[in-house]
């Protein structure tokens, strides 16, 4: 038990509230069909990440923060750019731009040795979830104890208040960010700041998404921002039940994956663990999967409207 | 020179006056200099050919496109200040019909002023919104998913939205596209009705032998303004000739201009 506690909780809950966070963003980015954004604000954190390092020569939270986030401010830059230039889609110039930047980022983590500290391709692809250790969490009273508790490892407190963060974004802006989702040229005729609330949206998944990155790597992002929201999408025709779907899909997904991660392969007579990252991010896409073969909104208008008609 | 407009009190009192209105994608102008001020209690036609730029000219007006100049101003005032008095009604696929929302759900949307950002939607707004889809004969789909409407019921939907701001001035863009007879009845009786209670209704329209007799005002626009002014004055052989570029036939302007035998006044 006392392993639970030191090796497994604080992991456990970092990668439940990431992920509730994460679907909670997905399902306005599903909607708006802009599912891309997370996927490519996540893996411009990267060279961000490095490049903040390189000048600072710290991993303080901070600096990785403001690296992060002017990396996100060139990328949508620069997707404008190729747009504009280039004349073509968005997906497309999304695409092109995080691609070569995550690169880029690739090549400056190589090039600039950076293996003194903890930080290279794999601990930003898979994140250290596993390495959240609470030294100090050796007994259940631990947890009252203020002392254990200001040994818990910082990644804890920034993702909470990430979370906290992002979900009174969601509940304050509600109404715009509806009204916009759903028809943003009426938003901008009744004054409701489509825009305003478009740029509010991607910033607070960058924001996410950097916390995220730092505690548990860009996977279990990237899947979280979208299966979840996905799957409750083909679970319901109401926004509000889809909400609670997808966060019933995003716990499922964390507790689940983190356990079959640690323990499922010692279940199977293996003396091994697996990347609870990559776990996580699996059953998420598994229950997209599950959704789009037996959930029972997978069809759309075409098909009942005819039968209305 | 900008006081003395406002002064002048024809646009002081239109809920809509377009001054010099240029909107251009890239280097090409898809609206150029329009002038238009539009009568209040007027149900007012904007007719021109495919790419004369009548929706961009409202989505310019309406602050949804950016403008390269020009002034809208609502009963004298900038748009942005007045933006409550004006109801706006997309075109019908602009919009995702799959969002996961009701019927009920898209007319509430039309009480986003009367709501808090984060307000839950009571009793009286619902019942508000369920008295807006009586008027457009859609209450018994209330709780209907959108996507499972028919394109006639989505655009009474959008109509029964419009209702719901109770705004001065109503603009919709190709309320007819693709709707069955009946709907179309359905919503020339509301916007007529509307008329009556001294509301006016500016509306893109693309069905020629209509206009006459749906509309009392018409303006023809092929990027610049060709006319404007009552349908008998402003939309005649001439004026469509020149917004259409001789594209018409005699014979389509005969049956067009002349007025039909089964027009009926209101």
């Amino acid at each position: 038990m006392a392993d639970f506690l030191m090796l497994s909780l604080v992991p456990l809950v970092v990668a439940v509230i990431i992920s509730l966070t994460c679907a909670l963003l997905g399902n306005f980015l599903v909607l708006r069909r802009q599912s891309l954004i997370g996927d490519a604000i996540s893996h411009v954190a990267l060279p961000g990440i490095v490049a903040s390092f390189l000048i600072t020569g710290t991993l303080a939270a901070s600096a990785m923060m403001v690296g992060a986030g002017v990396a996100a401010l060139v990328t949508v830059a620069m997707i404008e750019l190729i747009k504009h230039l280039g004349r073509v889609e968005s997906s497309a110039a999304m695409g092109v731009a995080f691609t070569a930047i995550f690169a880029l980022g690739v090549l400056m983590l190589e090039w600039n040795d950076a293996s003194g500290v903890h930080l290279d391709v794999e601990h930003a692809l898979y994140g250290n979830l596993e390495s959240l250790i609470w030294f100090e969490g050796q007994h259940w009273l631990s947890l009252f104890d203020r002392q254990a508790l200001a040994d818990l490892p910082p990644q804890l407190a920034r993702v909470t208040w990430v979370g906290l963060l992002v979900l009174a974004f969601v509940i304050v802006v509600w109404r715009p960010l509806v009204v916009g989702s759903f028809d943003p040229a009426f938003a901008a005729s009744i004054q409701a700041r489509p825009i305003l609330t478009d740029l509010l949206l991607v910033v607070m998944v960058a924001i996410t998404a950097i916390a995220a990155f730092e505690a548990v790597g860009s996977i279990i992002v990237i899947a979280m921002f979208i299966c979840p929201a996905a799957a409750a999408r083909l679970m319901t025709n109401h926004l509000g039940h889809q909400i609670a779907w997808s966060q019933a899909f995003a716990l499922i997904s964390a507790v689940l994956g983190y356990v079959l991660a640690g323990y499922g392969p010692g279940w199977i007579g293996v003396d091994a663990s697996l990347s609870a990252a990559g776990m996580i991010a699996s059953i998420a896409g598994l229950i997209l999967l599950l959704a789009c073969v037996f959930g029972p909104h997978r069809c759309r208008e075409s098909s009942q409207a005819v039968s209305d008609a | 020179m900008k006081a003395s407009r406002i002064d002048d009190p024809a646009i002081s009192r239109s809920p809509l006056a377009i001054q010099g209105l240029t909107v251009s994608y890239g280097q090409k102008p898809v609206v150029y200099s329009v002038d238009f001020i539009t009568p209040p209690g007027s149900l007012t036609a904007i007719v021109g050919p495919n790419g004369a730029g009548k929706s961009t000219m409202l989505k310019a007006a309406l602050g949804i496109k950016r403008r390269l100049s020009g002034e809208v101003l609502v009963y004298g005032e900038p748009y942005e200040q007045q933006s409550c008095h004006v109801a706006y009604v997309p075109q019908r696929n602009s919009v995702d019909w799959d969002f996961p929302a009701t019927v009920l759900d898209v007319v509430v949307m039309g009480l986003f002023r009367d709501l808090r950002w984060w307000q839950l939607t009571r009793r009286h707004h619902r019942d508000m919104a369920l008295e807006c889809l009586c008027r457009v004969g859609m209450e018994a789909f209330a709780k209907r998913q959108i996507g499972q409407l028919s394109g006639g019921q989505q655009q009474r939907v959008f109509l029964a939205r419009a209702l719901a701001q109770s705004a001065d001035l109503t603009i919709l863009d190709e309320p007819f596209a693709g709707v069955d007879a009946a709907t179309e009845k359905a919503i020339v009786e509301v916007l007529k009705s509307l008329k009556r209670q001294g509301k006016t209704l500016l509306c893109v329209h693309h069905d020629l032998s209509t206009v006459r007799d749906y509309f009392d005002h018409v303006l023809l626009l092929n990027v610049r303004r060709i006319a404007a002014g009552p349908v008998d004055k402003a939309f005649t052989e001439k004026t469509l000739q020149e917004a259409y570029g001789g594209r018409l036939s005699s014979l389509q302007l005969e049956q067009i201009v002349m007025p039909s035998a089964t027009t009926q006044k209101v």
